[in-house]
């Protein structure tokens, strides 16, 4: 990755413009959906993450839900980097995202926007925060699977 | 006299938290709060002189141990004017109020019997009486507040009615921190048949309590929200009720005599509530916690308490992008939010320049629709703290910014 990314000044501005304007920030009527609602992992996220996942491939992904800017920025750079991916590559993304998380070596170019949480590691108590949509989707992955 | 200055030197963590850089300003108190020496020698002494059971042993020690931890049953009948047979000690607030929701009201409502609360109900006033209701199909009813949170005896007068069987209320709102007039409340409460709980958690540790002049039936309070080690609290109960009272533990301590029968005799109130080995070292530790508020006085704790909540008010007032939300609260609590800035970052804000506070719905999950917001940033006061803390609080939120928020990650 080149340096530029990995300015302060631009990791910031995408985590103000996902958390400004989240993307896919909605929620469907619509059954066919798997639905995770995060709302015990602390006092205060109150997420609700839905994916229809369909041969393999997640069609689609959205999230509604009170949170802070690190729960909302993330959850919402997830739903970017995972809809159109087939179940392994979401898997692989998953993993190398918490990689990055735990400060471990990890693939930059498969995260993209999400390396913008490169640092939040060394925040103890952010962890939750900029997890809370990638433990979502795994959820309903999990969940899929087992309609299987 | 008070000097808040030598007050201070009685807390090991404010020392050390003065040294600190940046300094450590703690304002979580009502969450819970730091412990003075003497509480923690009250502690120790304890584990390295006299480590052993109570109401059991036939040794000197024992003995004299018991009489210390049954003294200190007179110590909190003087705090909050009681007989030493109406205080039983639990492990909190919570363990308290649930002692009387499953203890006396799963035993005495009746279907479509109600229970009368108000939404402000921190979750150990709340979910209790779920259950009970849910078990003996009592309904629970709601009292209106204003958007402080605020109720009114002129409310409270017209929510009240012949089916209201128990009203159960915090004396002070642990979100807004709005203080309940009591006395007035208990003898409406009366005048309907129905008796009343209080929860004394963020009342009991900053003002007089009058259990006897007001009249109330239970009231519960943590130990460790008033200096105390945690573990520790009290329900006061009139002693007639306490006799009508069930224990929801059954075991040693509580009970005078059994047999293979499953005839049970249990001992008297307060004893018969208290199965099990207490936490003799915590009870110990409320003692000397007591002593320390009752050196200070009320009259002083209040006036300085109010004196720095009221500072820090007319200074975040002058804040645009501050919104407070219980300007008017007779307790030192404060409750606001910074424009556009979730509560979590903004405490994670507050907390990289060392100020503690806590973020978030406090516990209190009904309280959103009257107060319009899901979530509050809450600062809460002790008499330990100090106009200078209260400054490098107000600093802290004078130029924050959401983008010093997410730089924080960085």
């Amino acid at each position: 990755m080149s340096d530029l990314l990995k300015d302060p000044l631009i990791l910031r501005q995408i985590i103000m413009d996902h958390y400004e304007y989240p993307r896919n920030h909605h929620l469907v009527e619509d059954e066919t959906y798997h639905k995770a609602h995060m709302a015990s992992e602390s006092c205060i996220d109150d997420i609700t993450v839905m994916a229809k996942i369909e041969n393999n491939v997640i069609q689609d992904v959205c999230f509604d839900g009170i949170a802070c800017t690190i729960s909302t920025a993330s959850t919402s750079i997830m739903t970017e980097l995972l809809i159109g991916k087939t179940l392994e590559e979401a898997n692989t993304i998953i993993t190398e995202y918490y990689k990055m998380v735990e400060l471990l070596p990890y693939d930059e170019e498969m995260l993209q926007e999400a390396i913008a949480f490169h640092q939040v590691g060394k925040q103890a108590n952010r962890i939750k925060c900029a997890t809370i949509g990638f433990k979502a989707i795994e959820t309903c992955i999990k969940e899929h699977k087992n309609d299987q | 006299m008070f000097e808040v200055g030598k007050i201070r030197q009685d807390f090991p963590f404010l020392m050390k938290a003065e040294q600190s850089i940046p300094q450590l300003v703690y304002l979580d108190n009502a969450a819970t709060t730091l412990k003075p020496q003497s509480v923690i020698d009250a502690v120790v002494r304890y584990y390295t002189e006299s480590s052993v059971n109570i109401h059991r042993g036939d040794y000197a020690l024992s003995y004299e141990v018991s009489n210390a931890y049954e003294a200190v049953r007179k110590t909190v009948s003087r705090f909050i004017q009681c007989e030493a047979n109406e205080v039983v000690f639990t492990s909190g607030a919570s363990a308290a109020l649930n002692l009387v929701a499953y203890g006396y009201a799963e035993k005495v409502l009746k279907p479509n019997d109600v229970i009368l609360m108000s939404e402000a109900e921190h979750a150990s006033n709340v979910l209790p009486w779920f259950r009970v209701a849910e078990k003996t199909g009592a309904k629970i009813e709601y009292l209106p507040l204003d958007e402080q949170g605020v109720m009114t005896v002129e409310g409270f007068k017209e929510a009240l009615h012949d089916k209201v069987k128990i009203v159960t209320l915090a004396h002070i709102s642990n979100v807004l921190g709005a203080v309940v007039p009591i006395q007035e409340i208990t003898k409406l409460t009366h005048e309907k048949g129905a008796i009343i709980v209080v929860d004394g958690a963020q009342s009991v540790p900053h003002t007089k309590t009058l259990v006897k002049d007001w009249d109330v039936d239970f009231l519960a309070f943590a130990g460790h929200k008033m200096l105390s080690p945690t573990g520790v609290g009290v329900l006061y109960g009139k002693f007639e009720l306490l006799v009508q009272m069930d224990p929801f533990l059954l075991g040693g301590g509580s009970n005078a005599r059994f047999d293979k029968h499953g005839h049970v005799v249990l001992k008297n109130p307060p004893f018969k509530f208290e199965a099990g080995t207490p936490a003799i070292e915590g009870v110990l530790g409320l003692n000397a916690a007591i002593q320390y508020i009752e050196a200070i006085g009320f009259e002083a704790i209040e006036k300085h308490e109010l004196e720095l909540k009221h500072y820090a008010i007319e200074k975040l007032k002058l804040f645009k992008h501050i919104r407070l939300y219980n300007e008017a609260a007779q307790s030192g609590i404060i409750a606001f939010n910074v424009e556009g800035i979730p509560t979590q970052d903004v405490a994670a804000y507050l907390s990289s320049l060392g100020v503690m506070v806590r973020a978030g719905n406090h516990c209190a999950k009904l309280l959103s629709e009257i107060i319009h917001t899901q979530e509050t940033v809450r600062a809460s006061i002790n008499f330990y703290n100090t106009k200078a803390e209260m400054d490098i609080f107000i600093d802290a939120l004078k130029d924050i910014t959401l983008e010093k928020c997410i730089d924080l990650i960085f």
